[in-house]
């Protein structure tokens, strides 16, 4: 029998509201790109990269940020323990389009790099010194079963000890971020790491 | 590690579908003679300068006439190869599509963009719900989009997902297309070569770009025990940089390392290894780096790069199937383009084909995100 593995930690950034662990953190009422900014003023964070990364890095590196702050214990890792499985449904479409546009004039190199769903990821790793195993994954909608296995598999087998996991979509006027830390620890009231916690936290309206 | 009901996965049929030929075997032969889909391009269209690639010619048909794109009927030609080889039902409930590919349809952005509908067009659960239902597959496709290691990392997870049970069969496709998109977004990173690419040499200068497909079916039905295994792989990322590789290669060392455990293979056991061997000095460097901490530096190696380019979401998939068949053939294929290695990292490359009598070979991987990815496929 595999051990148990629990959603320690998660955090949802959609329609304007930052919500860790089920409280809302932060409100903006604005459009998707001046969320992003007004999060990072917010949350007091200090990472000059964050102003050069596309909107899809953006949302993914601050959900990540603030689902990582407080109690997550890294120092239990090695870097090679932490994984990041993410999914998504239009991939780097809101990236592609502004490279494209930029190709008729001059190709922009700083556009090009983040026409790839998985920089992303490469963002949150650098920020955070991870270095296990990775995967991004496209779907029509969020298959939490999928995930609930690519993780459990990489968790049982020894090819990770902690993950991020979710979604972080991004495309014109639309936004949704819904990041799990998974780990092997007990603690008090913390759901059981499964599809259906996952899809309830990812579905709930958050108020 | 200890590793509970793991299962034996197989290599049951494979298809690469390339400018250099439509099946593995016409490949392999192609190869072996040295022949390259790399050419010399003047198509102001996609390019102002000319351009080295491996692209497939008028004459290969692909026109935007049916429903299908030429992704998409790239991706249709191989699996239609492989599965015909093959006994593999895609109506079985156990039977998955993994679809792999950086960029699948973008080039639709060059010519649809403001179509009703262009969005839903271009998203790539449309392609691949389209190959699935064109098969009949009853499963909903899995799609990874991973850089350049989203074919290696595709035939680790399916892998995964039949060393788990989860399924018993695997079709495991990927393709790219060249448009002026990608084209364009490598020459503002200077990354492409002036010539013919030139992996592991003293002189590489860059890399070469090429479309193409590949698949190959995964089963653990005991009835194609015989066949090649798909032994063990990991992943890992750099933590180093978005766009340029690790400065050490300990993170694809650490890959390679896991998947030498996670195979239960020793580094003495490896015939030979299919480099990424993109062409461009970073990634070469970074490579033989990482292969001399894992100790393999010694070991045989080659690029196929020099004849297919960088097929990108189909690269760790074409290298692959092309190695598998080498193990097959005992035929351990060159690196065109190669004549002498640095002295700062040599690696073990050779510009001809050598026999040999190959087990098990190791095929890595890495991409832009600073994503590392092997795998061990053996007999």
């Amino acid at each position: 029998m595999a051990e148990q593995n629990y959603i320690t930690a998660f955090c949802k950034i959609e329609n304007g509201l930052v919500n860790k662990d089920g409280q809302n953190l932060f409100t903006h009422v604005g459009d998707a790109g001046s969320l992003l900014v007004a999060a990072y003023q917010h949350f007091q964070l200090n990472y000059p990269k964050f102003h050069k990364m596309d909107r899809l890095s953006k949302l993914g590196w601050l959900a990540a940020e603030i689902l990582l702050k407080g109690s997550f214990q890294k120092d239990r890792y090695q870097p090679e323990e932490i994984s990041v499985i993410l999914a998504n449904a239009s991939s780097s479409l809101d990236d592609d389009l502004k490279y494209y546009d930029s190709v008729a004039e001059a190709a922009s190199p700083s556009l090009f790099v983040y026409t790839l769903p998985n920089i992303v990821i490469g963002e949150i790793c650098i920020r955070n010194h991870f270095k296990g195993e990775q995967a991004f994954f496209i779907q029509g909608n969020f298959q939490s079963e999928f995930i609930e296995q690519q993780v459990a598999y990489l968790l049982a087998n020894n090819c990770a000890k902690c993950c991020v996991c979710g979604w972080v979509e991004f495309l014109g006027k639309e936004y949704k971020a819904v990041l799990f830390l998974v780990e092997n620890i007990k603690m008090e009231n913390v759901p059981l790491f499964s599809a259906v916690n996952m899809d309830k936290i990812f579905n709930s309206t958050g108020k | 590690m200890t590793k509970v009901n793991v299962k034996d996965v197989f290599i049951v049929a494979d298809n690469v579908y390339s400018p250099v030929g439509n099946t593995t075997a016409l490949n392999f032969v192609r190869l072996k003679e040295n022949s390259s889909g790399v050419k010399k391009h003047a198509d102001t269209a996609m390019s102002p300068l000319p351009f080295y690639a491996s692209l497939f010619g008028q004459d290969a048909g692909f026109k935007r006439d049916g429903q299908y794109t030429k992704f998409e009927q790239l991706l249709i030609r191989s699996m239609d190869d492989a599965l015909n080889q093959s006994a593999i039902d895609p109506g079985d409930p156990k039977t998955i599509l993994i679809i792999s590919t950086t960029k699948g349809n973008i080039s639709l952005l060059e010519t649809e963009k403001n179509s009703p509908g262009f969005k839903d067009r271009v998203a790539l659960s449309t392609s691949a719900q389209m190959v699935a239902d064109h098969f009949k597959f009853i499963q909903t496709p899995i799609i990874i989009s991973n850089a350049c290691i989203s074919g290696v990392l595709a035939i680790l997870t399916g892998m995964r997902l039949l060393r788990a049970g989860v399924y018993e069969n695997a079709v495991i496709a990927g393709a790219d297309v060249i448009s002026k998109f990608i084209l364009s977004g490598f020459q503002s990173f200077q990354a492409l070569s002036p010539g013919v690419c030139r992996p592991f040499d003293e002189g590489h200068d860059g890399l070469n770009l090429g479309e193409g497909a590949g698949t190959v079916i995964l089963s653990t039905d005991k009835k194609y025990a015989g066949g090649l295994k798909v032994k063990g792989g990991s992943v890992s990322n750099d933590a180093n940089h978005i766009s340029g590789p690790s400065r050490t290669g300990q993170e694809l060392a650490s890959a390679i390392k896991n998947t030498l455990q996670d195979a239960g293979t020793a580094a003495a056991d490896i015939s030979f290894i299919s480099a990424h061997g993109t062409g461009t000095v970073y990634n070469d460097e970074m490579e033989a780096k990482a292969l001399a901490i894992a100790g393999l530096n010694n070991i045989p190696l080659n690029s196929l790069k020099g004849y297919y380019g960088h097929t990108l979401g189909a690269a760790g998939l074409i290298e692959t199937i092309i190695s598998a068949e080498s193990l097959r053939r005992g035929l351990i294929l060159g690196t065109p383009g190669f004549a002498r290695a640095p002295d700062s990292y040599p690696v073990g490359a050779s510009a001809a084909h050598k026999q040999a009598d190959a087990i098990n070979f190791l095929k890595t991987a890495s991409g832009f995100g600073g994503c590392n990815a092997a795998v061990i496929i053996g007999k």
